[in-house]
Order: C-alpha cells, then structure tokens, then sequence
C-alpha cells in the first residue's frame, strides 16, 4: 500500500493498493489552502485505510509541474512523512495521473495534458497511448508555454486530444506509481518541477534620493 | 507524552534560515542550521522564492543531521514545534506541511508556534556541557528582536501566556537598513558585519544621522516603533552630495555614525519601555545582534539604568529550529494542548498569538 499526496493543483491524498485500487481518497480543489488542509488529509486517509505509517510500502509525491508554492507543500510533506515513516520516496510526474486517469475512463491515443501555470502561461505533457499496462506513455517533455504556442499548427503536439485539468488526484497517482513499480519501470527524479526560474531581478543598484 | 523533560524537534522556515532543533526540556541537543544566504548575496537581500526552494532542499538533511547529532530516534520525540508565522508565507508553508506529515508519520503531537516569541525562548536554552549555572529568565521581561523581517519591542510576562507587541518597525526592519547602507557604501550583503567591520575605523560621531520616531510629536504615537527609511535615505543623500561635489565618502564615518543612529534609537526605545513599564530586564535577540556596537551600547547603558541584560549565544540569536523546540517544550511543561492539524502559515502573526 501506498499513502500518495499532491499539491501541484489543488490538495489531494489517497491511500491505494496494487490490487485492492484507490482504498481512501481526499480532495480539495482550493489552490489557496494546502499548508492547512494537507496534514488533515493524510490523517483521515490513513484512519479510514486502517494503516500505519511503517506498513506502507512508500510515500508517493506528485512532483509536478505546479506553481511553486504550493507545489512544495505537497513535496515537503511527502519526503518528510517519508522519513518520519522510515519508508522509500516515490517521486510521480502529477500530469502522468491525470493521463492515466483518462485513458483509464476510455480515453484512446493521443492526449496533451494541460493545467494552469499562472502568470497566463500554462504546463503541458503529451502522451502518445496507454500501454498494455495501463500507463501512459509520456512523448512530450512536461513543458512551459504560452496558451497560444500550443494552438499554433506548426506546434509538435498540434491537432491532439487536449485535456485541460485543474485538479490532479493523488488515487490516480498512487496507481501510477504501484504500476510503475510493479511492471519495473523506472521513477521520476525526486526534483519539483517548477519549470520556471524565481522571479528576480538585479537591480541596477541605490536608486538616488536627491535630486 | 513527557511532560516534565519533553524531548522536542522545532521546525523553522520563516526566512532564509532551514533551522531544525532538538531540546529535552530546556537543554539544547541540537541545533541545525542551513542558510540560502549565499544564493541572497547577488540580489542584495532575500528573495522569499530562492529562500523557499532552499527549504525544500534542505529540509530532509537537517532533519537527518539533526536527530544524528542528538543522537535520538524520530521515534522517541514528544511532539514536533514548527514556525507557523509571522515570516514569509511561501516559505513558512513549506515547514508548515513538513510539520503536518512528520507529525502524523510519527503519530506525536504537534505545536504550532510564534516565530518572535521563540527568540525569546532562545534565552531558556542550556547545552548540557555548559558548566555555567546561569540564572533563569525572570518575567516580566522586555525583549528587542531585531534582524533582517523584524524589528520588535515586546513584554513579556510570560513566556507562553502572556506576551505584548510595544513597538514594531513602520517600515524596514533594522537588519533591512543595514544592508541598504552597505550597498549605498558598495559593501556586500549580508549588510551587518560588513558595516560593524568598516565602522571599526571610523567616528560615530562623525555625522548626525537622524533618529527616527524621537521626535516629541512622533512619540506620542510611535514610542515604541521604529522606522529606519529616513535614516536610509538621509545617509543616501549624504554619499550623494559628496560623489556631487567629487569629494571621496568617507566610508568608515558613515558606517560608523549610520551604526551609532540605529543603535541609538534601538536601545534609547528599550530602555524607555523598561523605565515606563518598570521592568529591570531586557533581552536581546535576532540576527543584528551579532553587531559589535549594538551588543556594547547595550551592555553600557543596561549597566548605567541598573537593568539586567540577557544576551542568549548568537547561534541562537538568529533564526534557528532549537528556538521554536524550546517554546513547545515549554508549552507542553505549562501543560498546553497541542494545535489541531488545520492551523495554516500565518506571515503576519500577531505576537500575542503564541501558540496556534
Ligand atoms: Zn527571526
């Protein structure tokens, strides 16, 4: 069993189970209230599972993209409920879950997955299918763009199924992950990603007060 | 849970500091510290993204380090203390949700603290080879904490019951000013020892700077708050008029006097709420107190006023997670329940919020 969490949208925290699927879910589709809400969300999900923290097999963190603040909460919680646990980090790409949740509900073929990235910039992943598995296989690099570089034709991705999403769920991210784990695929890196450098500029030093 | 000796891990993430601390009761076990300064020093000041992101970097090391150097189990701590305000939002949460996840992991309670009250908390701290039987901190007792996010005059009357904001700064912090000053005399940030060091050379003297808020009208209103942007601005126009007129600055006496200014007002407006509230005691705390002057002046006219001082080492002075450990400890020992999960990050805490 696997305790998943992901605030790259909103808040969101599963329990799951290879065999047994999505075991207990919260969500909250509030992007303002992750520092508050994600510490309940793991509790109730571990009480209604009926488990303790040392039997999970791991701790699965949704590593985006997301915007950066709240993205970290997610992670922060994830790598340390980890260590606090004494169980392995599972770092999952957010928008794999929303793929894989798609094509499990009949979705076929080409899919870009896009969510909100603030600042009138959006994140994007493109998967070309599902595999036999039921994973998706991701073709195109979760990316940064503009809204209108991604309806340009000449735009590598142009034409595909597009699915706009504004809540990643961390049930469909504990199936990526135990899938992934179970078929012996390899993980993401345990890195958010931000995609987007922080926001400062050098100042060209002391502005002048007299005149 | 041990409520006599508790075993503690503080979390402190409110600036550029990833502080995480370990105490049992009022003995300090650890205190892990890990700065994104460094990653600051380019942009003259703390940028609150950079400083979050290093937290997430940082977190799960000083944990480890920290439980190492206690040489504890995570499994043996009482409960879990961490930052929830005031300080900069993005980066209280990340330490926030930390907080939440270890809590829970760990099946232990949680306190969810004020970070100006955990510097005075500070001074409670003892390392256990730390032969000298200093006496307790006695209440009430005014405190002046001062660094980079804050510049506040508080009264204590008790450490986690009764704690009272007298003064703040209306605009930057005393450690913002120092850095400002530094640039505006081409010295590199952080601005405070780079202008302790330089004005070692020169006349405090020199120039009379203004002190800001003394003025009769402005203590009526302000006796206890600080400003720093006209002393800012007044040493600005005074490096501007000497590169006008092609005469060099004398960098030495500026520092030297714009160092003399802030600790003048700093320590004329602590010792004027000790005399009014008739309280013999002060405590200093935050990062500027590592400044040489700020730590003589005070010594000085605490000694000439008969006040006793109190000065906790300077590793506990600025920002650190053992602060934030001592403050729940001392929660749990007065018998305080532990926060709910829901208390969320909070930049703008009041300091009579003690515990969330
Ligand atoms: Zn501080």
């Amino acid at each position: 069993m696997l305790l998943a969490i992901d605030t790259s949208a909103g808040t969101s925290v599963a329990v799951v189970d290879l065999h047994r699927g999505v075991i207990a879910e919260r969500a909250e589709a509030d992007t303002m209230r992750h520092a508050e809400i994600v510490g309940p969300f793991i509790l109730e999900c571990l009480r209604e599972a009926n488990i303790s923290p040392e039997t999970l097999s791991g701790v699965v963190g949704g590593m985006g993209p997301g915007p950066f603040t709240g993205l970290r909460v997610g992670i922060a919680s994830a790598r340390v409920f980890a260590l606090g646990a004494g169980r392995p980090l599972v770092p999952v790409i957010s928008h794999d879950a929303i793929a894989y949740g798609h094509y499990l509900r009949g979705h076929h073929g080409p899919l870009v997955v896009v969510t909100d990235a603030r600042r009138r910039e959006v994140y994007w992943s493109a998967y070309s299918q599902a595999d036999a598995t039921g994973l998706p296989v991701r073709v195109g690099p979760p990316g940064l763009a503009k809204p209108a570089e991604l309806d340009d034709p000449n735009w590598l991705h142009a034409g595909w199924n597009r699915l706009d999403a504004a809540t990643v769920s961390a049930g469909e991210l504990g199936m990526v992950a135990e899938l992934t784990h179970s078929h012996h695929r390899s993980f993401a890196p345990d890195e958010p990603l931000y995609l987007r450098s922080p926001d400062v500029t050098l100042s060209a030093g002391p502005k002048r007060v007299s005149r | 849970m041990n409520r006599t000796d508790p075993l503690v891990l503080g979390i402190e993430t409110s600036c550029d500091e990833t502080g995480i601390g370990i105490v049992r009761g009022t003995t300090l076990l650890s205190n892990t510290i890990a700065s994104s300064m460094d990653e600051h020093a380019r942009y003259g000041g703390v940028v609150p993204e950079i400083a979050a992101r290093a937290h997430l970097d940082e977190l799960v090391p000083a944990i480890n380090a920290a439980v190492a150097e206690a040489g504890i189990r995570l499994a043996d701590l009482d409960a879990i203390a961490v930052t929830c305000g005031p300080g900069l939002s993005g980066a209280l949460m990340v330490g926030v949700g930390a907080a939440k996840a270890l809590a829970v992991a760990l099946d232990k309670p949680i306190y969810a603290v004020n970070h100006l009250v955990g510097h005075v908390g500070a001074d409670l701290l003892r390392s256990d080879i730390d032969a000298s039987d200093t006496e307790p901190l006695e209440y009430p007792t005014i405190a002046l904490l001062v660094s980079g996010g804050h510049t506040s005059l508080l009264l204590v009357r008790d450490l986690v019951s009764d704690v009272e904001l007298l003064g703040e700064t209306i605009d930057d912090a005393a450690g913002e000013a120092f850095d400002k000053v530094a640039r505006l005399l081409s010295l590199p940030y952080p601005g405070g020892p780079q202008i302790d060091r330089v004005a070692a050379d020169g006349n405090p003297k020199a120039i009379r700077f203004p002190r800001g808020l003394s003025q009769p009208k402005d203590m009526a209103a302000h006796r206890y708050d600080f400003s720093f942007s006209g002393l800012k601005t007044s040493v600005a126009r005074f490096v501007e008029q000497r590169q006008d007129a092609g005469e060099p600055v004398p960098t030495a006496d500026v520092a030297a006097s714009f160092r003399e200014a802030v600790v003048d007002i700093l320590l004329t407006k602590a010792l004027a709420a000790c005399a009014d509230y008739g309280v013999p005691r002060l405590l200093l705390g935050g990062g500027v107190i590592a400044n040489h002057r700020l730590r003589h002046v005070a010594t000085e006219r605490t000694d000439a006023a008969g006040i006793a001082l109190r000065i906790p080492p300077l590793s506990l002075c600025t920002d650190n997670g053992a602060m934030i450990a001592a403050l729940g400890a001392q929660l749990i020992m007065a018998g305080h329940e532990p926060s709910t999960l829901e208390f969320g990050a909070d930049s703008t805490l009041p300091v009579d919020q003690i515990q969330v």
